[in-house]
């Protein structure tokens, strides 16, 4: 998939089934659970391993957190999961902010715009797609459905040298189009688009409106459309995820830093950090800054996923579940 | 299945013109059409193109696989992914499918949802965030587990970031980032396993471990196998982290580690655009057939 990112995206494509369907086999497999206590040293051994990987999972994330309201030497020295000060993190904003005249709010300025200009489209292409090949007969349907699923398994890096080919050829490198084109072509949007109309929505809803003389279009856009919201906000999350989180893609497509978005500046940061590179001399950004840096850069995407844990796993789950 | 008896049955059964449908069928699905092609099929076709000419565009047939395939860092790249391979897909079906066992045994209602939120967390430091966390873990100087980290034997982030220890270290961000969506997946299809085959396996007198080795384990094969597919083709793409170490380190390690790299380092660095789309194709008949192999076969979705 074009769109979405390198390794850690493998977690992204899935499939579908309601968040109230999970939540009720939750409840069934709850009740049967049952707990002798001869089992006990073998519980606490299994509870031990959960424990050690929630430190795993959530150390670092902490420890990123806390490193952005220290100093350089406070981070070296002090430990490190102490706090620093409110002061340190807003004298750390300003040396941020201060690096390449702001150079870090125009990155987010540049990922916001790419990420919903490219949403927008995704909704508007695949919504429509998802529901035509879910509903409606034409020829060649049955291509598209197969060549979407391929597509959409495939790693989005895959294509990145050959899509530089292309742009490059028509001119486009270094505009912003170079990236939001790309991203705007969204597979898995098409497929959990799909999928929700062929389990969720009977075509017979669709036949009544036909035969009370409603256009093909009327049909999608005031009886299937208004039934959708809950897929278009799942296709929009991941879509923005994916948008927001790709690495390689800009960092072929967009070589200036006043276009860079903030996943490929952040990343440049790195290379005016001392600690990493000794020869930076006073462009030097420190190791809480860029810490903070790495915070900005995924609080979006963080948010996000706050509030929207119930698309998380539906999304997930989706297509696991058509016996 | 279903799905497919419906939607042939209402076919069949639907009076009015079936020829407006198809026509506006065609038309909801023609902005997507465009895009696949010109973000799919086009790229794709040419990257082939690329791969079989020369610069001033005569057929060279195979010259540019042999001459990249030659290329001094070619074979370390595919040898540096595949071991990374291993490691990668070796954690994410040990760790995963067993942590998803013992939530789905142990952690019941609001606990084991908020442990299965709190590995998914590092999911949203996707891509290049959570190579910069893993720098600052990796490096004993700041990092929380430095002490781990000397009893290891590592002192500097140098000797830390060894060229022995790369793959490891790839695999611990990629698993730290990716794991968490899959145990979420995995506990939904632990609890998809209907009931009466579990009280089954509990009359029948198996333990926990019996339980989930014959019973649990044997119904998410098909789960598995997604996910090790999944992993194998984004794995075999690795960029992103390499290049990153690469920058972090000022070239000493990371430089050049992962095919992908090499593609990237022969269209941006060498400017041999037709070696770099030699290797693009290569890796894209990996995507491809891992991809074409699981929606064929493995009957996980049906393309009616």
């Amino acid at each position: 998939m074009p769109i979405d990112t390198s390794p850690s995206s493998v977690a992204a494509p899935r499939s579908v089934r309601g968040p109230e369907a999970v939540s009720r086999s939750r409840h069934r497999t709850s009740r049967q659970r049952r707990r002798p206590a001869r089992h006990l040293p073998s519980r606490l051994l299994a509870a031990s391993v959960l424990a050690v990987f929630v430190v795993f999972f959530v150390l670092p994330v902490l420890w990123l957190v806390l490193a952005a309201t220290k100093t350089d030497q406070q981070l070296v020295h002090d430990s490190p999961l102490s706090i620093g000060s409110w002061h340190t993190l807003e004298a750390n904003w300003h040396a941020l902010t201060a690096y390449q005249d702001n150079a870090i709010m125009l990155w987010l300025r540049n990922s916001a715009l790419y990420a919903v200009i490219s949403l927008a489209i995704t909704l508007c292409v695949a919504v429509p797609a998802g529901y035509a090949l879910a509903m409606t007969e034409f020829r060649g349907r049955r291509a598209l459905l197969i060549s979407t699923l391929v597509v959409m398994l495939m790693p989005n890096a895959t294509l990145v040298v050959p899509l530089f080919l292309e742009i490059n050829a028509v001119g486009l490198i270094g505009t912003m189009w170079s990236i939001i084109l790309p991203y705007s072509f969204y597979p898995f949007g098409v497929y959990l688009t799909y999928i929700y109309f062929t389990t969720a929505v009977p075509k017979d809803l669709l036949a009544a409106a036909r035969m009370d003389g409603c256009s093909e279009f009327g049909v999608f856009r005031l009886v299937a459309l208004p039934l959708a919201t809950p897929v278009i906000a799942l296709v929009g999350f991941f879509s923005f995820v994916a948008n927001w989180t790709n690495y390689f893609l800009p960092y072929v497509m967009l070589p200036e830093s006043d276009q860079m978005p903030v996943q490929v500046g952040v990343g440049n940061l790195l290379s005016s950090v001392p600690s990493f590179n000794p020869t930076v001399g006073s462009l030097a950004i420190e190791r809480p800054q860029l810490a903070l840096a790495t915070l900005v850069a995924i609080t979006p995407v963080l948010v996000v996923f706050l509030f929207a844990q119930r698309f998380l796993v539906s999304g997930m789950l989706a297509g696991a579940t058509k016996e | 299945m279903t799905l497919t008896l419906s939607s042939t049955g209402s076919a069949r059964r639907r009076r009015r013109g079936p020829a407006r449908q198809s026509r506006a069928g065609a038309a909801f699905v023609a902005a997507y059409v465009i895009l696949l092609i010109a973000f799919g099929i086009l790229p794709t076709g040419y990257a082939v193109y690329f791969a079989f000419t020369d610069a001033g565009g005569t057929f060279t047939g195979f010259a540019n696989f042999i001459t990249t395939a030659q290329d001094f860092r070619f074979v370390d790249a595919v040898s540096h992914v595949a071991v990374y391979l291993v490691l990668w897909l070796f954690s994410l079906v040990v760790f995963v499918v067993g942590l998803a066992l013992l939530l789905h045994r142990l952690a019941s209602g609001k606990a084991g949802q908020a442990l299965r939120f709190l590995y998914y967390i590092p999911g949203a430091l996707a891509g290049a965030a959570s190579v910069l966390v893993w720098l600052f873990m990796l490096d004993p100087t700041v990092s929380p587990v430095s002490s781990l980290l000397g009893t290891l034997g590592f002192h500097t982030f140098g000797e830390v970031i060894a060229p022995g220890n790369l793959a490891l270290l790839f695999t611990i961000i990629a698993f730290w980032t990716g794991a968490g969506g899959w145990i979420v997946v995995m506990y939904g299809a632990l609890n998809n396993i209907p009931k009466d085959v579990m009280e089954a396996a509990h009359i029948d007198g198996a333990n926990a471990w019996q339980t989930a080795w014959r019973v649990q384990i044997p119904m998410l094969r098909k789960w598995i196998v997604y996910m090790v597919i999944l992993g194998f083709a984004g794995g075999a793409q690795l960029f992103v982290e390499p290049q990153l170490l690469s920058l972090a380190s000022v070239g000493v390690a990371g430089r050049d580690y992962s095919v992908n790299q090499l593609t990237y380092d022969f269209a941006f660095q060498m400017n041999n655009i037709n070696g770099a789309a030699a290797v693009s194709v290569e890796l894209l008949v990996v995507g491809v057939s891992a991809a074409a192999l699981f929606v064929a076969r493995s009957g996980f979705f049906d393309a009616d």
